[in-house]
């Protein structure tokens, strides 16, 4: 038996030692193949009484597997290094820059409605729009802004060809939808009307078109009580300030009684404004209960219903929540600008995703 | 609105800081829009008294004063020419800061004399602009005190912000009942007893109107006063006429002036020596001049409401008062106007006019028509006091207008519309003291309106008033829900499809933009053309006049400027209205979007392309597919309007009639117009159009059979005429089997080479989907046979050798 010993090291110290895979294939015929060392022993065996041929039988085919699993993993190892070796040839610059690709933007003023929408649609208001270019009624007179009012003066309003008694207007607030709404469907109602609106004017902070969002919510017993509540919720979830401080104002329109101006708490410093908990207040919208004549003039029986209305700019809204700095720039597409201001395709405003990313 | 604390306080007995005071207005309704207090860096200022002026040694326009400060006395040097023994004036000690000229002082030899401390000037304590000497304080100021106080500047100015409906606080007094009925003090009763007069006017009022103009000016009241004095005002008139940014003119002026700030009763004095006879109120004639008051000739119409007296205008009714016949250092007889003119008609004069007057001001938000006689009581004892003179007895045309009126409140409204309960008591005592009468029982208050608040028109206006005065900020909250459980879709599902082609649009790589509705004419030309009636009648500019008729010019504007800022490959779209008339249906929500010259940009593996017709076909449909449009059932067509190129262009229809989309390529001569360079292709998609989605049944998905056999593809290339559409080709092959065959694929377009002249080569890959068991060569090259015989039958094509 120590030659069998013997002829294992011999074959393993070769296995080791083999320098490719060509001098192991060699190797695996030198000791495997017909006329190869164990194989020539293995015929041996023949000549042998059964006891000494079972145990020498035993003791080869140990050695034959050991063999061949030297060789195999020897083969494995070396096909290994081989292909690490290519790998490594085949090395890039992985700083090299990726393939582009463009995403697109949303615009602001877009993103901001979405938002808005996002909210009061959990309170159970729904979207309703309407024309851009209306007719005097709509705008004015069923707002309770008859002809003569002072009202209609403040609007700028934008004028299209006719005599004055039927020119059409471009509308100066989204609430003639409020009115086509009344006019068409029964009582209740819970709106919001987001739009282009125009007025005659121009300047760092004016823009003769600019977006409103509208609410409406009237049914039989709707009070200020609610109003407060939708106004202070929507503000705090639209700023993403759960202790904003949102103030009402007594104030004045036409088409609300009482009316209300609302404030929100904002803090200014070194010229900027963050939306908050501080000092100071910001205007943003105006609001209130429906005139009773606005519900007559639409044919609803103001004994019997009443509720809220409020409606603010979208530009100012998105101004304030994301810095942005002037009013004009919105609608100047500057590919800088949108690119910067603009939000992506993925950032889908939801109540329950959350409104910003 | 602007008053100072210690005016207000001439009205209301109250105790409150100022703090409280602006807090309270804030919240009653009165806007605070700016507090100025004047005193604020002037306090360490004193009245010194000048000892001793004399000329300085070393420089002739300089004098060397000795000033007693009250507590010392210093030298200094001091430039103003009007500085002399024995005047007080603002000393201003070394060390403090002066204001006006933004300077800390420092005691400062000057030409040989050390100076310690200043003399000031209004412009140095940056009061007002007032340079030509220093100030001049009464001589019974007393010397060493605070010259803020002397001068009244300790007194804070407020400017408040006036709503449309509230004439009544155009007056200090109306602002403070509203604060005395929000608990901030009480209002003081008003000086008001009659003057008697003692002769009867020789100057009579006529209103001479017809029925339709009478409601112009319905009641004038009048007087003479001779005798007057007409000098400067007394220092407290001009300091408070000054405090709220009012010049002081003459006595008699400014009693005008401060009627109307103080009570919001504007009246008019005319100088009666320039009056030709009696006075009257009537219309103009048309074409009538006057001379104004502000220097400024108007020529007024026949619809304008005017004083006049035999011979000419002298006054706009509740505008402006005449140049002619205005009050001077000279006069000596006044007639004193207190009248009504109706709100509509001075503000309809005044705005066409373009007059801006603190009278009109007021008359067009509407005066009390119940102060007339009041308000001249009180300004002809203003006048006895400032300037002496006679009364007449007054002179009364006309009658008041019919102000009185009741509005029932059911108390109950104020917690049902208002959202708060207010004990009856409460709700009683601010209508009080708003001035409301409240009367009635049951329950039901009966409640008379005061003269001054014609804006009260309705219950709901009282239910404003009792919780603006009790306290918005008092309303408990009260959440809104919808009404079942979880909300519905807040989007229709046309409205989705808004939302959604943004959302495409700018997952393919393109940027939104928001630009205006409207455009200059020329390019609303050069898209079809603006009718008439979406021409607007008062643009902002030229360049933005019509309604436009297509979302492309303006985007086309703006690649334009961005490539004037160098970025010349633009991608952008934009979903928004354009307008093809006035009417609602006229208007449609369109998406519609360009790109420009290239897509990519210079990269190390892939480089940029050139965009073409077919970037604008991708982009329609990607947006059409997405809301749903039946792929099936989509044709394009090669159709398009005029600002596309006529060989590169098309629409995307479902039937021949309802076309939901153009694209291709701008047409260049259009863009050559505009300016543009390059390469642009655009899209316009009607997204109102498209078929309304069906409400389905269920969200269920139909069922996926997943088939077991290999599928197999076949290539095929065919030789066809120049004109023959590929689409053509594809649905040949694909109608050979449609059970068998389910994908087409282009492949390749070949023309030129050995093919000949008006000849291309169309290649196509066919995939047959076998369902039952797998096709033999045999059936595969019947199939293959079948798709040739089709494709030549309906197209003419062959296959390619």
């Amino acid at each position: 038996m120590d030659n069998l010993d013997t002829l294992k090291s011999e074959l393993m110290d070769a296995v080791n030692a083999a320098p490719d895979l060509a001098t192991l294939e060699q190797i695996r015929v030198t000791a495997l193949g017909k006329k190869g060392k164990i194989t020539a022993k293995m015929k041996d065996l023949g000549t042998m009484d059964p006891e000494a041929r079972r145990t020498a039988g035993q003791a080869l085919n140990v050695l034959k597997d050991e063999v061949a699993t030297a060789l195999d993993a020897r083969k494995v190892a070396m096909e290994d290094d081989a292909l690490n070796a290519q790998l490594t040839e085949q090395r890039v610059d992985i700083s090299l820059p990726v393939r582009p690709e463009e995403e697109g933007r949303i615009h602001p003023i877009s993103q901001t409605i979405d938002e808005m929408v996002a909210i009061l649609g959990e309170m159970g208001m729904t979207v309703a729009e309407g024309p851009n270019i209306e007719d005097d009624w709509h705008n004015f007179t069923a707002l309770n802004i008859p002809p003569d009012h002072p009202a209609r003066q403040e609007h700028d309003t934008f004028y299209l060809p006719g005599d004055v008694e039927n020119r059409k207007v471009l509308r100066t607030h989204t609430s003639p939808v409020q009115i086509r709404t009344m006019m068409n469907n029964k009582p209740p109602f819970r709106i919001i009307v987001p739009g282009r609106t125009y007025r005659c004017d121009y300047d760092a902070t004016h823009s003769p078109m600019f977006h409103q969002i509208e609410g409406l919510w009237i049914d039989e017993k709707t009070h200020m009580g609610h109003l407060k509540g939708c106004i202070i919720e929507f503000c705090r979830a639209l700023f993403g300030v759960e202790d904003l401080p949102v103030r009402f104002r007594p104030s004045y329109f036409p088409f609300t009684e009482p009316s209300a101006e609302v404030d929100i708490g904002c803090i200014r410093e070194n010229g900027q404004i963050r939306i908050g908990r501080g000092d100071d207040w910001m205007e943003i919208l105006g609001c209130g209960m429906v005139n009773p004549n606005v519900l007559e003039n639409c044919g609803i029986d103001s004994t019997k219903y009443q509720g809220f209305a409020f409606g603010m700019g979208v530009e100012r809204m998105a101004m304030l929540k994301y810095g942005i700095p002037d009013l004009r720039t919105f609608y100047e597409s500057d590919l800088r600008w949108l690119r910067h201001y603009g939000f992506s395709v993925l950032d889908v405003p939801s109540m329950v995703g959350g409104l910003n990313r | 609105m602007k008053f100072t604390v210690g005016w207000l306080k001439e009205h209301l007995d109250t105790q409150a800081t100022l703090n409280q005071i602006v807090e309270k207005l804030t919240m009653v309704g009165l806007e605070v829009e700016k507090v100025t207090d004047r005193a604020k860096g002037l306090e360490t200022f004193v009245v010194g008294y000048v000892v001793e002026a004399k000329q300085h040694p070393n420089a002739d326009r300089l004098r060397v004063c000795q000033v007693d400060t009250g507590t010392e006395k210093v030298e200094l040097v001091c430039g103003a020419p009007n500085a002399k023994t024995g005047m007080r004036g603002v000393f201003a000690p070394g060390g403090s800061y002066i204001p006006g000229t933004n300077i800390t002082l420092k005691p400062t030899e000057i030409r040989g004399v050390m100076s310690n401390g200043m003399l000031l000037s209004e412009r140095e304590m940056g009061i007002s602009d007032e340079h030509d000497g220093i100030i001049e304080l009464n001589e019974n100021a007393k010397i060493g005190d605070r010259v803020v106080d002397v001068m009244g500047l300790n007194d804070p100015i407020i400017e408040i912000a006036i709503t449309p409906n509230r004439g009544d606080c155009l007056g200090v007094r109306g602002i403070a009942r509203d604060l005395a009925a929000a608990g901030l003090g009480a209002l003081k009763p008003l000086a008001n007893g009659p003057v008697p007069g003692t002769f009867k006017s020789p100057v009579q009022v006529h209103l001479n109107f017809d029925e339709a103009t009478k409601s112009a000016c319905p009641h004038f009241v009048g007087r003479y006063i001779r005798g007057v004095q007409n000098g400067e005002s007394p220092q407290w008139l001009k300091d408070k006429l000054l405090a709220i940014g009012l010049r002081p003119i003459s006595a008699l002026v400014d009693i005008t002036n401060l009627l109307t700030m103080d009570l919001g009763r504007p009246l008019h004095v005319f100088d009666v020596a320039h009056l030709d006879g009696d006075v009257q109120a009537r219309m103009a004639k048309p074409g009538e001049k006057l001379l104004a008051l502000n220097g400024k000739e108007y020529t007024l119409g026949a619809d304008m409401c005017v004083i006049a007296d035999n011979s000419k205008v002298e006054a706009l009714g509740g505008v402006m008062g005449g140049e002619a016949s205005g009050c001077t250092e000279t006069t000596t007889d006044v007639y004193v106007e207190c009248a009504y003119f109706d709100p509509i008609r001075t503000a309809t004069t005044g705005r066409k006019l373009q007059v801006i007057s603190d009278a009109r001001f007021r008359f067009e938000r509407g005066v009390d028509p119940a102060f007339l006689e009041t308000g001249m009581e009180i300004a002809t004892r203003l006048i006895m006091d400032l300037c002496g003179g006679e009364p007449s007895e007054i002179v009364n045309a006309g009658t008041e207008a019919n102000w009185k009126r009741d509005i029932a409140l059911r108390p109950e409204r104020i917690k049902t519309l208002g959202g708060i309960d207010i004990p009856l008591e409460e709700i009683e005592r601010i209508l009080i003291v708003l001035g409301f009468g409240v009367g009635g029982d049951n329950g039901l208050f009966k409640v008379a309106i005061p003269s001054w608040r014609s804006d009260i028109v309705g219950e709901a206006c009282l239910v404003e008033e009792v919780v603006r005065i009790y306290g918005f900020d008092k309303i408990p909250v009260v959440p809104v829900r919808a009404d079942s459980g979880l909300p519905q879709n807040a989007l229709l599902a046309d409205q989705k499809r808004h939302s959604q082609a943004r959302r495409v649009l700018a997952k393919r790589g393109m940027v939104e933009a928001v630009t205006y509705s409207f455009l200059s004419n020329a390019d609303a030309d050069l898209f079809g053309g603006a009718p008439d009636s979406v021409k607007l009648v008062n643009p902002i500019s030229s360049d933005l006049d019509v309604m436009r008729p297509s979302l492309l010019p303006n985007l086309l504007n703006a690649a334009n400027r961005n490539a004037a800022r160098g970025m010349n490959s633009v991608a952008m779209f934009e979903v928004g209205p354009q307008f093809k008339g006035d009417l609602p249906e006229d208007q449609l929500i369109i998406a519609a979007g360009i790109r420009t010259n290239q897509i990519g940009s210079k990269h190390w593996n892939q480089g940029p392309r050139t965009v073409d017709i077919f970037d604008a076909k991708a982009d329609a449909l990607a947006v059409l597919d997405d809301l749903g449009a039946p792929a099936a059932r989509l044709q394009a067509i090669a159709e398009a309007p005029a600002w596309y190129h006529p060989g590169r262009s098309g629409a995307l229809c479902l039937g021949p009639k309802n076309k939901l989309a153009y694209f291709g390529e701008i047409h260049p001569g259009l863009l050559k117009r505009m300016g543009i360079k390059g390469q642009v292709i655009g899209f316009e998609i009607f997204v109102d159009a498209l078929p309304k989605p069906k409400a389905k049944p269920s969200a269920r998905k139909p069922h996926l059979n997943l088939p077991q056999l290999h599928a197999v593809d076949r290539d095929f290339a065919f030789v066809v005429n120049d004109d023959v559409a590929a689409s053509a080709i594809i649905n040949a092959a694909i109608g050979t089997d449609k059970k068998l065959i389910t994908n087409v694929s282009l492949f390749d377009v070949f023309s030129g080479g050995n093919l000949g002249k008006g000849k291309k080569s169309i290649a196509i890959s066919v995939t047959m989907q076998p369902i039952e068991q797998t096709l033999t060569d045999a059936e595969i090259d019947a199939v293959a046979a079948k798709i040739i015989a089709n494709v030549a039958k309906s197209t003419g094509g062959s296959l390619r050798g």
